[in-house]
């Protein structure tokens, strides 16, 4: 058990990062009209007004807690004079309710890639395994909070965080440390890898170019000299194979 | 001040018979893709009537264009940048493909293949989206085409404005023209300001604008951002799309599709010089009205020898200047002043103008509905057409499209005098304020159309373009990487794909 252990939560993140990292370049670099939201407004609206802010804003927040939540030094808490015991609690609520409001975004976007014809009959495979993947690594987080709220001190909490900061900081036997939780958690993790394992293969690659430059862009308006000076840069065209 | 050029386009309205042949070349060329069924980067609307897509005109509902603040700014009529981004999960904004239409096609097989039936075997109408039966085409690209359709539903024109419409419903039968339109590569485009990702630009030698296919990420806020409903969303491949102004074609000298089949000769291509650094002064000016005459004030005459000192300057080719001095378009819209932009008020500048029609003029004048000036119809006594035609085509102000109609039927008035009768009758062309030279030159080129004189587009320098030699043999004019459009048709084994994501031709469903 130790070795499967070690091999899913001590080895398997590596792959899954190297993965993520390479595979978006590679993807950005050679297949750059792949690379797009994919969205499906245009073909129907209902639903996805809603669905997909509440999806968006949901997940975006439960992104961005799980990056601060598990990265964050744990002496930098410490320093703040933060408890571990307040810092889950916080999680637990404020992940919660993003949760809760990505659920309801969630399931009205799966709802309408399931049953609509329209929306169906244009969807890849990947799509809609994303859509699932995402509903399913949504429904197990949820469900570990009855899980959290068994043990309020903080000291699992405390364990993710050294998993987490021990695999970025190329620790070696880190994953002996989040051995023994709960299986839940480890199901949880092991689907969070995964994502990031099939993320360039998948319409996800759009979020590495959410567009928080246009704020930066002075004035409205882009125009592109002959040799390309001003503005973006010509690619060359390939020549045939 | 900051010369720029832009092969700008006319359409003689007057001569357009409605026969959508650019709209039928053009999508030949351009569109006849998957996901691009329903997109016509031309196409040609029946006016009065809500056009393509559903009530295009009426901002208050699509927001397309610019709107100017109260501190004399102006910015995207969707919203500033945080806006743009704030809505960028889901556009409020942007119109379903059925505000279009839903594409369709038909069972054609089913011609060949039905078993032997007591009735004659139909081609039935099947979604292009869904690939499912359609029980009843609902909308089309023209679906008004020669006022189709009951009154009720056209009048919803946003541009009746200010016209009483039981008085135009008198003018029903009289009053009908022909719009084609395509995207306006405008000065102050407002879809290049509302891309997120940057990937729309104009292009700074002739100032065509352009989707770049490769940074585009299909946020879709152009689409919104166009006032003209000009930018089109692939569905199929994610990215947005437009009107490219044949650039391939430009570059090379020649007319675009459109222009070039156009039957009727009603498009003009030409070069027109304009300051660069006045752009944003003319667009926000406070009143709507003033919009077109600003306009034509960022524009350059190419006889001015400051302006040809300048130009020299900054680079401008000399090719470019003759061609430039030439223009049929600078013609139209600055000497004769009978060519305007399609609804200035959107302030985005629009570079294809319009040479309003004489029809409904001329039509309620052999009715007998008008009261004639001397030899020729009084355009002011018919009011309706003439507030329509400026609620089009100068954000309502009547006077410069009053002149242009009467300067239309001048020409008319002096050609037939002079070919009929042999007198040169200066007083005609003096009382619209021409000389007779104008007139015979007006003549030359808007009645008589030659091509020489309806295209004058200079080449884009050799010297100056890309190195062409190693892209030889490549594919040419293509999506994504190279000959790769990035979509496999097999999958990572080698097994071919199963096609649930493209939607299915009749053929393949039968």
């Amino acid at each position: 058990m130790q070795t499967l252990n070690a091999i899913i939560f001590g080895w398997y993140p590596y792959l899954c990062l190297t993965v993520f990292l390479f595979g978006s370049l590679v993807r950005f670099d050679r297949e750059q009209y792949t690379w797009r939201s994919g969205s499906s407004q245009l073909l129907r609206r209902s639903q996805l007004l809603w669905g997909s802010n509440l999806f968006h804003a949901g997940i975006l927040f439960i992104f961005f807690g799980h990056f601060v939540g598990l990265l964050t030094p744990i002496w930098v808490f410490d320093m703040l004079g933060v408890s571990h015991s307040f810092k889950q609690m916080l999680a637990i609520v404020a992940g919660g309710s993003a949760g809760l409001m990505c659920l309801i975004g969630i399931s009205l976007l799966t709802h309408r890639r399931l049953f609509d014809p329209r929306i169906r009959a244009n969807s890849s495979f990947g799509d809609t395994a994303i859509l699932l993947i995402l509903f399913a690594q949504l429904l197990l987080g949820l469900s570990t909070i009855p899980v959290s709220l068994g043990h309020l001190d903080g000291h699992e909490m405390v364990k993710f965080m050294t998993w987490a900061q021990g695999i970025l900081t190329l620790r070696p036997g880190v994953a002996a440390v989040i051995f023994d939780v709960n299986p839940i958690f480890k199901a949880h993790l092991v689907l969070g890898m995964t994502i990031f394992l099939v993320f360039p293969f998948t319409r996800l690659v759009h979020i590495w170019s959410a567009p928080v430059w246009y704020l930066g862009r002075s004035g409205y308006q882009v125009v592109r000299s002959r040799d390309g000076a001003l503005g973006a840069t010509d690619r060359p065209l390939q020549p045939a194979e | 001040m900051k010369i720029r050029a832009q092969i700008a386009m006319v359409l003689n309205l007057d001569k357009c018979i409605g026969c959508h042949t650019c709209s039928v070349t053009c999508k030949n060329v351009w569109t006849s893709r998957a996901g691009m069924e329903y997109a016509w980067f031309n196409n040609v609307e029946t006016k009065p009537g809500i056009g393509y897509p559903k009530d295009w005109e009426n901002q208050s509902r699509w927001k397309g264009g610019w709107k100017r603040n109260r501190n004399g700014s102006i910015q995207p009529r969707i919203g500033g940048k945080w806006r743009v981004l704030a809505n960028i999960f889901a556009n409020p904004d942007l119109p379903e493909i059925d505000d279009y239409y839903e594409p369709f096609t038909f069972d054609y097989p089913h011609l060949q293949n039905a078993p032997e039936l007591p009735a004659m075997p139909t081609a039935r109408p099947r979604s292009l989206v869904s690939g499912e039966r359609l029980e009843k085409i609902e909308w089309g690209p023209n679906w008004e085409e020669i006022l189709g359709g009951e009154f009720a539903k056209r009048s919803q024109d946003y541009n009746f404005e200010g016209v009483q419409k039981e008085i135009y419903a008198q003018f029903e039968n009289t009053f009908m023209m022909y719009l084609p339109r395509l995207c306006e590569h405008c000065l102050n485009p407002a879809c290049v300001a509302a891309c997120p990702s940057g990937a729309i630009y104009k292009r700074e030698e002739d100032g065509i604008v352009l989707i770049d296919q490769d940074k585009c990420r299909g946020w879709r806020m152009c689409v919104s951002g166009c006032p003209y409903k000009k930018i089109y969303y692939n569905w199929q491949s994610g990215k947005s799309e437009k009107c490219i102004f044949c650039y391939p074609r430009i570059e090379a000298g020649q007319p675009t599709v459109c222009s070039e089949t156009c039957v009727g000769r009603i498009r003009y291509l030409g070069v027109v010089l304009y300051d660069a650094d006045r752009i944003a002064e003319a667009a926000s000016k406070p009143d709507e009205r003033d919009l077109y005459q600003a306009q034509l004030d960022v524009f350059l005459d190419p006889n001015d020898p400051a302006v040809i000192a300048e130009a020299e300057q900054q680079g401008i080719p000399h090719a470019w200047m003759d061609a430039a001095r030439t223009s049929p378009v600078w013609k139209m819209a600055m000497e004769w002043k009978v060519a305007f932009p399609l609804h200035p008020e959107y302030r985005t500048l629009p570079m294809v103008w319009y040479v309003p029609p004489l029809s409904p003029i001329t039509s309620a004048t052999s009715a007998g509905k008008i009261g004639l000036d001397g030899e020729m119809p009084d355009v002011k006594s018919l009011r309706i057409p003439v507030r329509y035609l400026a609620n089009l085509l100068t954000a309502g102000d009547e006077k410069p499209v009053t002149l242009a109609l009467e300067r239309m039927l001048a020409m008319r008035a002096f050609m037939r005098t002079k070919t009929l009768d042999g007198v040169v009758d200066e007083a005609i062309a003096r009382r619209v304020g021409l000389k007779p030279a104008q007139i015979d030159e007006m003549y030359r080129i808007m009645a008589i159309a030659n091509y020489e004189d309806r295209f004058v587009i200079p080449t884009a320098h050799r010297e100056l373009g890309a190195d062409a030699f190693d892209i030889r043999g490549s594919c040419g004019f293509t999506f994504g990487n190279g000959c790769s459009g990035g979509e496999n048709e097999v999958n990572l084994f080698g097994t071919p794909r199963k096609a649930n994501n493209r939607a299915k031709n009749p053929m393949e469903i039968a």
